[in-house]
Protein backbone atom coordinates (compact mmCIF):
# COMPACT_ATOMS: atom_id res chain seq x y z
CA UNK A 1 0.00 0.00 0.00
CA UNK A 2 2.78 2.43 1.16
CA UNK A 3 4.67 1.65 -1.82
CA UNK A 4 1.59 1.87 -4.21
CA UNK A 5 0.72 5.45 -3.05
CA UNK A 6 4.29 6.73 -2.94
CA UNK A 7 4.35 5.52 -6.69
CA UNK A 8 1.34 7.82 -7.66
CA UNK A 9 2.63 10.58 -5.89
CA UNK A 10 6.06 10.20 -7.87
CA UNK A 11 4.18 10.02 -10.85
CA UNK A 12 1.64 12.81 -10.35
CA UNK A 13 5.03 14.83 -9.54
CA UNK A 14 6.44 14.07 -12.88
CA UNK A 15 3.66 14.63 -15.00
CA UNK A 16 2.97 18.14 -13.06
CA UNK A 17 7.26 18.69 -13.88
CA UNK A 18 6.97 18.03 -17.51
CA UNK A 19 3.75 20.06 -17.93
CA UNK A 20 5.45 23.00 -16.95
CA UNK A 21 8.63 21.76 -18.58
CA UNK A 22 6.92 21.96 -21.67
CA UNK A 23 5.53 25.18 -20.84
CA UNK A 24 8.97 26.53 -20.59
CA UNK A 25 10.14 24.88 -23.86
CA UNK A 26 6.75 26.72 -25.62
CA UNK A 27 7.71 29.61 -23.86
CA UNK A 28 11.57 29.33 -25.29
CA UNK A 29 10.34 28.28 -28.86
CA UNK A 30 7.40 30.70 -29.56
CA UNK A 31 7.39 33.53 -27.11
CA UNK A 32 11.25 34.68 -26.83
CA UNK A 33 12.24 35.04 -30.09
CA UNK A 34 9.26 37.34 -30.64
CA UNK A 35 8.06 37.31 -34.18
CA UNK A 36 9.77 33.75 -35.65
CA UNK A 37 9.17 34.62 -38.96
CA UNK A 38 11.39 37.99 -38.69
CA UNK A 39 13.91 35.82 -36.67
CA UNK A 40 13.48 33.00 -39.60
CA UNK A 41 13.55 35.85 -42.76
CA UNK A 42 16.25 38.20 -41.09
CA UNK A 43 15.74 41.96 -40.12
CA UNK A 44 15.80 42.76 -43.88
CA UNK A 45 13.17 40.84 -45.20
CA UNK A 46 9.61 42.85 -46.08
CA UNK A 47 7.11 43.25 -43.54
CA UNK A 48 4.22 41.35 -45.82
CA UNK A 49 6.57 38.23 -46.60
CA UNK A 50 7.13 37.94 -42.47
CA UNK A 51 3.45 38.26 -41.98
CA UNK A 52 3.00 36.13 -44.92
CA UNK A 53 5.77 33.40 -42.94
CA UNK A 54 3.47 33.30 -40.04
CA UNK A 55 0.10 32.91 -41.25
CA UNK A 56 1.84 30.13 -42.58
CA UNK A 57 3.27 28.76 -40.07
CA UNK A 58 0.23 29.38 -37.65
CA UNK A 59 1.97 31.73 -35.69
CA UNK A 60 -0.80 34.78 -36.24
CA UNK A 61 -3.27 32.48 -33.66
CA UNK A 62 -3.77 32.89 -30.07
CA UNK A 63 -1.10 31.80 -28.23
CA UNK A 64 -2.90 29.39 -26.04
CA UNK A 65 -4.27 27.37 -29.30
CA UNK A 66 -0.70 27.46 -30.63
CA UNK A 67 0.30 25.36 -27.58
CA UNK A 68 -2.58 22.62 -27.18
CA UNK A 69 -2.07 22.49 -30.83
CA UNK A 70 1.70 21.77 -30.36
CA UNK A 71 1.55 19.68 -26.96
CA UNK A 72 -1.63 17.58 -28.15
CA UNK A 73 -0.34 16.42 -31.53
CA UNK A 74 3.18 16.15 -29.37
CA UNK A 75 1.89 13.50 -26.99
CA UNK A 76 0.55 11.49 -30.12
CA UNK A 77 3.94 11.61 -31.78
CA UNK A 78 3.22 14.00 -34.11
CA UNK A 79 6.38 16.80 -33.45
CA UNK A 80 5.18 19.17 -36.77
CA UNK A 81 7.08 20.41 -39.46
CA UNK A 82 10.79 21.45 -39.26
CA UNK A 83 11.21 25.23 -40.98
CA UNK A 84 14.69 23.72 -42.06
CA UNK A 85 13.90 20.40 -44.25
CA UNK A 86 10.29 21.28 -44.82
CA UNK A 87 9.58 17.71 -43.37
CA UNK A 88 8.22 16.38 -40.62
CA UNK A 89 10.61 16.48 -37.16
CA UNK A 90 9.63 12.81 -35.65
CA UNK A 91 11.56 11.03 -38.05
CA UNK A 92 14.86 12.93 -37.44
CA UNK A 93 14.43 13.23 -33.78
CA UNK A 94 14.20 9.18 -33.70
CA UNK A 95 16.87 8.33 -35.75
CA UNK A 96 19.21 11.17 -33.57
CA UNK A 97 18.09 9.37 -30.42
CA UNK A 98 19.03 6.23 -31.44
CA UNK A 99 21.86 7.36 -32.34
CA UNK A 100 21.98 9.08 -28.85
CA UNK A 101 21.11 6.14 -26.82
CA UNK A 102 24.28 3.93 -28.38
CA UNK A 103 26.31 6.45 -27.57
CA UNK A 104 25.21 6.98 -24.02
CA UNK A 105 24.63 3.12 -23.21
CA UNK A 106 28.32 2.89 -24.27
CA UNK A 107 29.55 5.52 -21.73
CA UNK A 108 27.57 4.39 -19.34
CA UNK A 109 28.96 0.67 -19.60
CA UNK A 110 32.04 2.25 -19.71
CA UNK A 111 31.87 4.57 -16.52
CA UNK A 112 29.77 2.69 -13.78
CA UNK A 113 31.29 -0.24 -13.33
CA UNK A 114 35.00 1.71 -13.68
CA UNK A 115 33.83 4.47 -11.01
CA UNK A 116 32.28 2.16 -8.56
CA UNK A 117 35.17 -0.15 -8.80
CA UNK A 118 37.91 2.85 -8.61
CA UNK A 119 35.38 4.45 -5.79
CA UNK A 120 35.69 1.24 -3.50
CA UNK A 121 38.97 0.25 -4.38
CA UNK A 122 39.75 3.52 -2.99
CA UNK A 123 37.98 3.54 -0.07
CA UNK A 124 39.36 0.54 0.94
CA UNK A 125 42.81 1.94 0.10
CA UNK A 126 41.76 4.84 1.86
CA UNK A 127 44.82 7.64 2.61
CA UNK A 128 46.97 5.64 0.47
CA UNK A 129 49.01 7.80 -2.32
CA UNK A 130 47.02 6.39 -4.96
CA UNK A 131 43.79 7.02 -3.16
CA UNK A 132 44.46 10.47 -3.34
CA UNK A 133 45.38 10.36 -7.27
CA UNK A 134 42.33 8.59 -7.77
CA UNK A 135 40.29 11.23 -5.96
CA UNK A 136 42.34 14.42 -7.09
CA UNK A 137 41.94 12.75 -10.97
CA UNK A 138 38.28 11.94 -10.08
CA UNK A 139 37.72 15.64 -9.03
CA UNK A 140 39.80 17.35 -12.07
CA UNK A 141 37.48 15.11 -14.63
CA UNK A 142 34.07 15.56 -12.88
CA UNK A 143 35.14 19.62 -13.58
CA UNK A 144 35.75 19.94 -16.76
CA UNK A 145 33.98 20.57 -19.61
CA UNK A 146 33.57 17.74 -21.90
CA UNK A 147 35.06 19.48 -25.05
CA UNK A 148 38.30 20.43 -22.56
CA UNK A 149 38.24 16.33 -22.26
CA UNK A 150 36.97 15.63 -25.43
CA UNK A 151 39.87 17.30 -27.30
CA UNK A 152 42.59 16.29 -24.38
CA UNK A 153 41.85 12.23 -25.59
CA UNK A 154 41.61 13.40 -29.73
CA UNK A 155 45.09 14.78 -28.92
CA UNK A 156 46.20 11.93 -27.25
CA UNK A 157 45.06 9.17 -28.47
CA UNK A 158 43.86 9.85 -31.74
CA UNK A 159 46.62 12.15 -33.40
CA UNK A 160 49.89 11.39 -31.04
CA UNK A 161 49.22 7.52 -30.62
CA UNK A 162 47.06 7.09 -33.42
CA UNK A 163 44.99 4.49 -32.21
CA UNK A 164 41.82 5.61 -32.21
CA UNK A 165 39.33 7.75 -34.96
CA UNK A 166 38.72 11.25 -33.73
CA UNK A 167 35.57 11.31 -35.94
CA UNK A 168 32.52 8.86 -35.30
CA UNK A 169 31.47 9.06 -39.02
CA UNK A 170 32.11 5.28 -39.52
CA UNK A 171 32.17 3.95 -43.10
CA UNK A 172 28.68 2.93 -44.21
CA UNK A 173 27.94 -0.86 -43.24
CA UNK A 174 30.48 -1.16 -40.58
CA UNK A 175 30.03 -3.82 -37.48
CA UNK A 176 29.27 -3.41 -34.13
CA UNK A 177 32.74 -3.72 -33.20
CA UNK A 178 34.21 -1.51 -35.32
CA UNK A 179 31.20 1.28 -34.70
CA UNK A 180 32.15 0.79 -30.53
CA UNK A 181 35.89 1.21 -32.28
CA UNK A 182 34.27 5.09 -33.34
CA UNK A 183 32.24 5.65 -30.40
CA UNK A 184 35.08 4.69 -27.87
CA UNK A 185 36.64 8.40 -27.95
CA UNK A 186 33.72 10.16 -27.57
CA UNK A 187 31.97 7.58 -25.11
CA UNK A 188 35.21 8.10 -23.19
CA UNK A 189 34.74 11.84 -22.68
CA UNK A 190 31.34 11.58 -21.77
CA UNK A 191 31.89 9.59 -19.17
CA UNK A 192 34.99 11.10 -17.62
CA UNK A 193 32.85 13.97 -16.57
CA UNK A 194 30.41 11.36 -14.21
CA UNK A 195 33.41 8.80 -13.51
CA UNK A 196 34.19 11.72 -11.14
CA UNK A 197 30.95 11.72 -9.04
CA UNK A 198 30.35 8.01 -9.34
CA UNK A 199 33.84 7.08 -7.81
CA UNK A 200 33.72 9.78 -4.85
CA UNK A 201 29.93 8.67 -4.26
CA UNK A 202 31.62 5.00 -3.89
CA UNK A 203 34.32 5.85 -2.20
CA UNK A 204 32.29 8.07 0.63
CA UNK A 205 29.52 5.27 1.25
CA UNK A 206 32.19 2.24 1.09
CA UNK A 207 34.19 4.08 3.67
CA UNK A 208 30.93 5.04 5.82
CA UNK A 209 29.38 0.97 5.68
CA UNK A 210 32.99 -0.18 6.58
CA UNK A 211 33.08 1.97 10.13
CA UNK A 212 29.68 0.72 10.67
CA UNK A 213 28.37 -1.74 13.40
CA UNK A 214 27.43 -4.53 11.23
CA UNK A 215 30.61 -4.54 9.19
CA UNK A 216 32.66 -4.89 12.36
CA UNK A 217 29.85 -7.80 13.73
CA UNK A 218 30.19 -9.57 10.29
CA UNK A 219 33.83 -9.60 10.18
CA UNK A 220 34.10 -10.35 14.20
CA UNK A 221 31.77 -13.54 13.31
CA UNK A 222 34.70 -14.77 11.40
CA UNK A 223 33.78 -14.15 7.91
CA UNK A 224 35.75 -13.88 4.84
CA UNK A 225 36.93 -10.46 3.78
CA UNK A 226 35.50 -10.93 0.54
CA UNK A 227 32.47 -12.06 1.58
CA UNK A 228 32.17 -9.32 3.70
CA UNK A 229 33.05 -7.07 1.20
CA UNK A 230 30.26 -8.58 -1.49
CA UNK A 231 27.44 -9.29 1.09
CA UNK A 232 27.32 -6.52 3.63
CA UNK A 233 29.77 -3.50 2.14
CA UNK A 234 28.48 -3.69 -1.44
CA UNK A 235 24.92 -3.80 -1.02
CA UNK A 236 24.59 -1.14 1.45
CA UNK A 237 27.42 0.96 0.15
CA UNK A 238 26.02 1.35 -3.41
CA UNK A 239 22.71 2.29 -2.88
CA UNK A 240 23.32 6.33 -2.42
CA UNK A 241 25.50 5.62 -5.97
CA UNK A 242 22.23 4.46 -7.85
CA UNK A 243 20.76 7.95 -7.22
CA UNK A 244 23.95 9.81 -8.36
CA UNK A 245 23.78 7.28 -11.99
CA UNK A 246 20.23 8.31 -12.53
CA UNK A 247 20.40 12.29 -11.83
CA UNK A 248 24.11 12.18 -14.16
CA UNK A 249 21.92 10.87 -17.08
CA UNK A 250 20.44 14.75 -17.24
CA UNK A 251 24.26 15.55 -16.87
CA UNK A 252 25.23 13.16 -19.82
CA UNK A 253 22.65 14.17 -22.01
CA UNK A 254 24.00 18.08 -21.87
CA UNK A 255 27.15 16.68 -22.63
CA UNK A 256 25.88 14.70 -25.77
CA UNK A 257 25.26 18.48 -27.28
CA UNK A 258 29.15 19.22 -26.38
CA UNK A 259 30.28 16.02 -27.41
CA UNK A 260 28.14 15.10 -30.67
CA UNK A 261 29.54 18.27 -32.05
CA UNK A 262 32.65 17.65 -31.42
CA UNK A 263 32.74 14.55 -32.74
CA UNK A 264 30.57 14.92 -35.87
CA UNK A 265 28.08 12.12 -34.38
CA UNK A 266 24.63 12.66 -36.09
CA UNK A 267 22.61 12.30 -32.28
CA UNK A 268 20.23 14.14 -30.69
CA UNK A 269 22.80 16.76 -29.36
CA UNK A 270 23.95 17.23 -32.58
CA UNK A 271 20.32 17.93 -33.76
CA UNK A 272 19.72 20.56 -30.89
CA UNK A 273 22.65 21.96 -31.76
CA UNK A 274 21.77 22.49 -35.26
CA UNK A 275 18.17 23.30 -34.95
CA UNK A 276 19.49 26.36 -32.58
CA UNK A 277 21.92 27.12 -35.21
CA UNK A 278 19.35 27.45 -37.88
CA UNK A 279 16.47 28.85 -35.63
CA UNK A 280 14.57 25.68 -36.82
CA UNK A 281 12.03 26.08 -33.66
CA UNK A 282 9.89 22.66 -34.01
CA UNK A 283 12.91 20.84 -34.13
CA UNK A 284 14.61 22.44 -31.18
CA UNK A 285 11.26 22.44 -28.87
CA UNK A 286 10.71 18.57 -29.89
CA UNK A 287 14.66 18.06 -29.59
CA UNK A 288 14.79 19.74 -26.23
CA UNK A 289 11.30 18.62 -24.52
CA UNK A 290 12.00 14.98 -25.36
CA UNK A 291 15.44 15.24 -23.65
CA UNK A 292 13.53 16.49 -20.56
CA UNK A 293 11.31 13.81 -20.73
CA UNK A 294 13.73 11.44 -20.85
CA UNK A 295 15.33 12.83 -17.96
CA UNK A 296 12.00 12.91 -15.40
CA UNK A 297 11.38 9.34 -16.25
CA UNK A 298 14.96 8.15 -15.82
CA UNK A 299 14.97 10.33 -12.05
CA UNK A 300 11.26 8.62 -11.68
CA UNK A 301 12.59 5.23 -11.74
CA UNK A 302 15.47 5.69 -9.90
CA UNK A 303 13.27 6.79 -6.82
CA UNK A 304 11.27 4.48 -7.51
CA UNK A 305 14.43 1.79 -8.04
CA UNK A 306 15.85 3.43 -4.33
CA UNK A 307 12.70 2.83 -3.13
CA UNK A 308 12.13 -0.77 -3.85
CA UNK A 309 16.03 -1.25 -2.65
CA UNK A 310 15.91 0.30 0.82
CA UNK A 311 13.24 -0.97 3.59
CA UNK A 312 13.54 1.79 5.07
CA UNK A 313 12.41 4.37 2.75
CA UNK A 314 9.25 2.04 1.45
CA UNK A 315 8.56 1.42 5.63
CA UNK A 316 9.22 4.80 6.35
CA UNK A 317 7.06 6.41 3.41
CA UNK A 318 7.46 10.62 2.77
CA UNK A 319 10.11 12.16 1.76
CA UNK B 1 35.73 35.54 11.43
CA UNK B 2 38.95 35.99 11.84
CA UNK B 3 39.73 32.02 12.72
CA UNK B 4 38.20 31.02 9.46
CA UNK B 5 40.14 33.53 7.38
CA UNK B 6 43.23 31.55 9.21
CA UNK B 7 41.94 28.28 8.51
CA UNK B 8 41.32 29.06 4.96
CA UNK B 9 44.57 30.41 4.48
CA UNK B 10 46.11 27.36 5.99
CA UNK B 11 44.16 24.84 3.49
CA UNK B 12 46.21 24.10 0.68
CA UNK B 13 43.74 24.10 -2.28
CA UNK B 14 42.38 26.97 -1.19
CA UNK B 15 45.23 28.71 -1.54
CA UNK B 16 46.64 27.61 -5.02
CA UNK B 17 43.05 27.80 -6.66
CA UNK B 18 42.97 31.45 -5.31
CA UNK B 19 46.35 32.39 -6.87
CA UNK B 20 45.31 30.39 -10.08
CA UNK B 21 42.61 32.57 -10.60
CA UNK B 22 44.26 35.66 -9.44
CA UNK B 23 46.94 35.09 -12.13
CA UNK B 24 44.21 35.20 -14.90
CA UNK B 25 42.72 37.92 -13.39
CA UNK B 26 46.18 40.10 -13.66
CA UNK B 27 46.15 38.58 -17.15
CA UNK B 28 42.92 40.22 -17.76
CA UNK B 29 43.54 43.34 -16.93
CA UNK B 30 46.74 44.32 -17.56
CA UNK B 31 47.97 41.41 -19.88
CA UNK B 32 47.91 43.23 -22.76
CA UNK B 33 51.09 44.82 -21.17
CA UNK B 34 53.03 41.62 -20.79
CA UNK B 35 51.25 39.81 -24.11
CA UNK B 36 54.60 39.11 -26.26
CA UNK B 37 52.46 40.54 -29.59
CA UNK B 38 49.51 42.07 -30.17
CA UNK B 39 46.84 39.56 -29.45
CA UNK B 40 44.61 41.01 -32.48
CA UNK B 41 47.21 41.51 -34.77
CA UNK B 42 46.96 39.47 -38.34
CA UNK B 43 49.99 38.04 -40.13
CA UNK B 44 48.91 36.42 -43.20
CA UNK B 45 52.64 35.56 -43.76
CA UNK B 46 53.03 33.38 -40.75
CA UNK B 47 49.08 31.46 -40.25
CA UNK B 48 49.17 28.36 -38.55
CA UNK B 49 53.15 28.30 -37.53
CA UNK B 50 53.81 25.60 -35.00
CA UNK B 51 55.12 26.42 -31.83
CA UNK B 52 58.63 28.21 -31.78
CA UNK B 53 61.21 30.45 -30.28
CA UNK B 54 59.48 33.38 -31.55
CA UNK B 55 55.92 32.05 -31.15
CA UNK B 56 56.10 29.52 -28.07
CA UNK B 57 52.63 28.54 -28.87
CA UNK B 58 52.73 28.90 -32.45
CA UNK B 59 50.06 30.91 -34.43
CA UNK B 60 45.92 30.58 -35.73
CA UNK B 61 44.29 30.63 -38.89
CA UNK B 62 45.05 34.26 -38.97
CA UNK B 63 48.82 34.50 -38.04
CA UNK B 64 47.72 35.63 -34.52
CA UNK B 65 50.41 34.56 -31.92
CA UNK B 66 48.72 32.13 -29.95
CA UNK B 67 50.15 32.85 -26.41
CA UNK B 68 49.27 36.48 -26.50
CA UNK B 69 46.12 35.43 -27.09
CA UNK B 70 45.60 33.19 -24.25
CA UNK B 71 47.13 35.61 -22.03
CA UNK B 72 44.19 37.81 -22.80
CA UNK B 73 41.57 35.07 -23.50
CA UNK B 74 40.25 35.11 -20.11
CA UNK B 75 38.97 38.73 -19.95
CA UNK B 76 35.48 37.98 -21.60
CA UNK B 77 34.74 34.45 -19.57
CA UNK B 78 36.16 36.20 -16.66
CA UNK B 79 33.57 39.16 -16.67
CA UNK B 80 30.71 37.27 -17.93
CA UNK B 81 30.43 34.27 -15.80
CA UNK B 82 31.44 36.37 -12.24
CA UNK B 83 28.12 38.28 -13.96
CA UNK B 84 26.59 35.71 -14.88
CA UNK B 85 26.58 34.11 -11.03
CA UNK B 86 26.29 37.75 -9.49
CA UNK B 87 22.73 38.22 -11.03
CA UNK B 88 21.74 34.38 -10.15
CA UNK B 89 22.79 35.11 -6.56
CA UNK B 90 20.81 38.33 -6.72
CA UNK B 91 17.61 36.47 -7.39
CA UNK B 92 18.07 32.94 -5.91
CA UNK B 93 18.68 34.65 -2.95
CA UNK B 94 15.92 36.85 -2.82
CA UNK B 95 13.54 34.41 -4.23
CA UNK B 96 14.95 31.24 -1.87
CA UNK B 97 14.47 33.92 1.35
CA UNK B 98 10.55 34.81 0.51
CA UNK B 99 9.90 30.97 -0.31
CA UNK B 100 11.58 29.58 2.82
CA UNK B 101 10.46 32.52 5.06
CA UNK B 102 6.68 32.39 3.94
CA UNK B 103 5.85 28.46 2.57
CA UNK B 104 2.96 27.83 1.52
CA UNK B 105 1.57 27.64 -1.59
CA UNK B 106 3.74 30.37 -3.41
CA UNK B 107 7.26 28.01 -1.83
CA UNK B 108 4.82 25.33 -3.82
CA UNK B 109 4.18 26.62 -6.94
CA UNK B 110 8.10 27.72 -7.18
CA UNK B 111 9.22 24.05 -6.06
CA UNK B 112 7.50 22.62 -9.09
CA UNK B 113 9.10 25.08 -11.39
CA UNK B 114 12.29 24.56 -9.89
CA UNK B 115 11.99 20.96 -10.66
CA UNK B 116 11.17 21.69 -14.00
CA UNK B 117 14.36 23.52 -14.78
CA UNK B 118 16.14 21.19 -13.48
CA UNK B 119 14.93 18.23 -15.98
CA UNK B 120 16.96 19.93 -18.74
CA UNK B 121 20.88 20.35 -18.37
CA UNK B 122 21.91 23.89 -18.39
CA UNK B 123 23.11 23.84 -21.84
CA UNK B 124 20.48 22.43 -23.53
CA UNK B 125 17.84 25.05 -21.76
CA UNK B 126 20.74 27.80 -22.63
CA UNK B 127 20.89 26.78 -26.69
CA UNK B 128 16.72 27.19 -26.54
CA UNK B 129 17.24 30.88 -24.99
CA UNK B 130 20.31 32.22 -26.74
CA UNK B 131 18.64 31.01 -30.34
CA UNK B 132 16.00 32.78 -29.87
CA UNK B 133 16.99 35.52 -27.97
CA UNK B 134 20.46 35.76 -30.15
CA UNK B 135 23.86 35.23 -28.52
CA UNK B 136 25.75 38.14 -27.39
CA UNK B 137 27.86 38.32 -24.35
CA UNK B 138 24.58 40.05 -22.44
CA UNK B 139 22.41 37.08 -23.19
CA UNK B 140 24.40 35.10 -21.79
CA UNK B 141 24.57 36.72 -18.70
CA UNK B 142 20.87 36.68 -18.49
CA UNK B 143 20.16 33.25 -19.12
CA UNK B 144 22.80 31.65 -16.96
CA UNK B 145 22.23 34.27 -14.25
CA UNK B 146 18.19 33.32 -14.96
CA UNK B 147 18.99 29.63 -14.60
CA UNK B 148 21.12 29.72 -11.99
CA UNK B 149 18.30 31.56 -9.95
CA UNK B 150 16.00 28.10 -8.93
CA UNK B 151 19.08 26.32 -8.31
CA UNK B 152 20.59 29.15 -5.56
CA UNK B 153 17.25 29.63 -4.49
CA UNK B 154 16.64 25.87 -3.58
CA UNK B 155 19.60 26.32 -1.51
CA UNK B 156 18.92 29.44 0.25
CA UNK B 157 15.36 28.49 1.24
CA UNK B 158 17.05 25.17 2.94
CA UNK B 159 19.30 27.15 5.10
CA UNK B 160 16.10 29.77 5.79
CA UNK B 161 13.79 26.69 6.82
CA UNK B 162 16.31 26.05 9.30
CA UNK B 163 16.71 29.48 10.63
CA UNK B 164 13.16 30.70 10.40
CA UNK B 165 12.67 28.30 13.53
CA UNK B 166 15.34 29.95 15.59
CA UNK B 167 14.91 31.78 18.85
CA UNK B 168 16.86 35.49 17.94
CA UNK B 169 13.86 35.08 14.25
CA UNK B 170 10.89 34.86 17.09
CA UNK B 171 12.34 37.75 19.39
CA UNK B 172 12.66 39.68 16.26
CA UNK B 173 9.18 38.88 15.50
CA UNK B 174 7.67 40.12 18.96
CA UNK B 175 10.40 43.36 18.70
CA UNK B 176 7.81 43.98 15.81
CA UNK B 177 10.28 44.22 13.43
CA UNK B 178 9.05 44.23 9.52
CA UNK B 179 9.23 41.20 7.44
CA UNK B 180 11.70 43.32 5.11
CA UNK B 181 14.15 43.45 8.06
CA UNK B 182 14.09 40.32 9.35
CA UNK B 183 14.87 38.65 6.48
CA UNK B 184 17.55 40.84 4.96
CA UNK B 185 19.26 42.19 8.43
CA UNK B 186 18.85 39.18 10.77
CA UNK B 187 17.89 36.01 8.47
CA UNK B 188 20.55 36.93 5.53
CA UNK B 189 23.39 37.25 7.50
CA UNK B 190 23.15 33.96 9.41
CA UNK B 191 23.04 32.52 6.05
CA UNK B 192 25.93 33.65 4.69
CA UNK B 193 28.35 30.80 4.70
CA UNK B 194 26.60 28.20 2.63
CA UNK B 195 25.50 31.76 0.02
CA UNK B 196 28.87 31.82 -0.66
CA UNK B 197 30.03 28.18 -0.64
CA UNK B 198 27.38 27.83 -3.08
CA UNK B 199 28.15 31.08 -5.32
CA UNK B 200 31.78 29.51 -5.09
CA UNK B 201 30.60 26.28 -6.61
CA UNK B 202 27.90 28.38 -9.21
CA UNK B 203 30.91 30.15 -10.45
CA UNK B 204 32.85 26.96 -10.91
CA UNK B 205 29.65 26.14 -13.54
CA UNK B 206 29.17 29.09 -14.74
CA UNK B 207 33.04 29.12 -16.47
CA UNK B 208 31.91 25.79 -17.49
CA UNK B 209 28.85 26.82 -19.44
CA UNK B 210 30.22 30.04 -20.63
CA UNK B 211 33.13 28.06 -21.81
CA UNK B 212 30.83 24.94 -23.26
CA UNK B 213 28.73 28.06 -25.25
CA UNK B 214 31.07 29.57 -26.41
CA UNK B 215 32.34 26.58 -28.02
CA UNK B 216 29.03 25.89 -29.47
CA UNK B 217 29.30 29.53 -31.12
CA UNK B 218 26.70 30.49 -28.48
CA UNK B 219 28.60 32.40 -25.69
CA UNK B 220 31.01 35.06 -26.37
CA UNK B 221 31.35 36.14 -30.19
CA UNK B 222 34.70 36.86 -32.35
CA UNK B 223 37.00 38.71 -32.34
CA UNK B 224 37.37 38.03 -28.59
CA UNK B 225 40.41 36.19 -27.83
CA UNK B 226 37.90 33.70 -25.60
CA UNK B 227 39.58 30.45 -24.88
CA UNK B 228 36.62 28.68 -25.35
CA UNK B 229 35.99 30.35 -28.87
CA UNK B 230 39.15 29.85 -29.64
CA UNK B 231 38.68 26.02 -29.02
CA UNK B 232 36.11 26.34 -31.21
CA UNK B 233 37.75 27.92 -34.28
CA UNK B 234 40.38 25.73 -34.20
CA UNK B 235 39.48 21.97 -33.20
CA UNK B 236 38.91 21.11 -37.32
CA UNK B 237 42.37 21.80 -37.40
CA UNK B 238 43.65 19.13 -35.30
CA UNK B 239 43.04 16.46 -38.15
CA UNK B 240 45.34 17.87 -40.03
CA UNK B 241 48.04 17.92 -36.93
CA UNK B 242 47.36 21.62 -36.11
CA UNK B 243 47.24 20.89 -32.70
CA UNK B 244 48.71 24.21 -31.00
CA UNK B 245 45.75 26.42 -31.11
CA UNK B 246 42.89 23.54 -29.64
CA UNK B 247 45.50 22.54 -26.82
CA UNK B 248 46.73 25.75 -25.36
CA UNK B 249 43.27 27.03 -24.80
CA UNK B 250 41.40 24.03 -23.85
CA UNK B 251 44.72 23.79 -20.91
CA UNK B 252 43.97 27.39 -20.04
CA UNK B 253 40.37 26.74 -19.36
CA UNK B 254 41.33 23.35 -17.61
CA UNK B 255 43.64 25.45 -15.33
CA UNK B 256 40.76 28.18 -14.06
CA UNK B 257 38.14 26.07 -13.57
CA UNK B 258 39.98 23.31 -11.39
CA UNK B 259 41.33 26.46 -9.78
CA UNK B 260 37.45 27.75 -9.27
CA UNK B 261 36.70 24.15 -8.02
CA UNK B 262 39.52 23.85 -5.69
CA UNK B 263 38.68 27.23 -3.72
CA UNK B 264 35.02 26.40 -3.46
CA UNK B 265 36.32 22.64 -1.85
CA UNK B 266 38.65 25.27 0.38
CA UNK B 267 35.49 27.31 1.38
CA UNK B 268 33.34 24.42 1.51
CA UNK B 269 35.88 22.72 3.88
CA UNK B 270 35.94 25.48 6.18
CA UNK B 271 31.74 26.81 6.40
CA UNK B 272 31.41 22.95 7.88
CA UNK B 273 34.16 23.08 9.86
Amino acid sequence: MRVGSLLARRAALAVLTLWLLSLMVFAGGQLLPGDVARAILGPLADARAVANLDHQLGLDRPLLVQYWDWISRFVTGDMSQSYAYHAPVAPFVWRALGASLKLGTLAFGLVVPLGIAGGVWAALHAGRALDRVLSIGGLVAASLPEFVTGIVLILVFGIWLRLLPVAADWPPGAGPLTQVRYLLLPSLSLALVLFGYLARMARAGTIEVLKADFTRTAVLKGLQPRRVLWHHVLRNALLPTITVIATQTGYLLGGLVIVETLFRYPGIGTLIYAAARDKDFPMLEAGVLLVGVIYTLSALAADLLYAALNPRIALGGAE
Amino acid sequence: MKGRWHLLLRSGAFVSGLLIILFWALCALVGRLFAPFDPFAADVLSTLSPPSTMHWFGTDQLGRDVLSRVIVGSRDVLEVAPLATALGLALGVLLGLTTGYFRGIFDEAVSRIIDAVLALPLVIIALLALSALGASSVTVIVVVGCIFTPLIARTVRAAVLAERELEYVAAARLRNESTLRILLGEILPNIMPPVLVEGTVRLGYAIFAVASLSFLGFGIQPPSPDWGLAVSESYGLINGGIWWPALFNTLAISSLIVAVNLTADGLQATADA
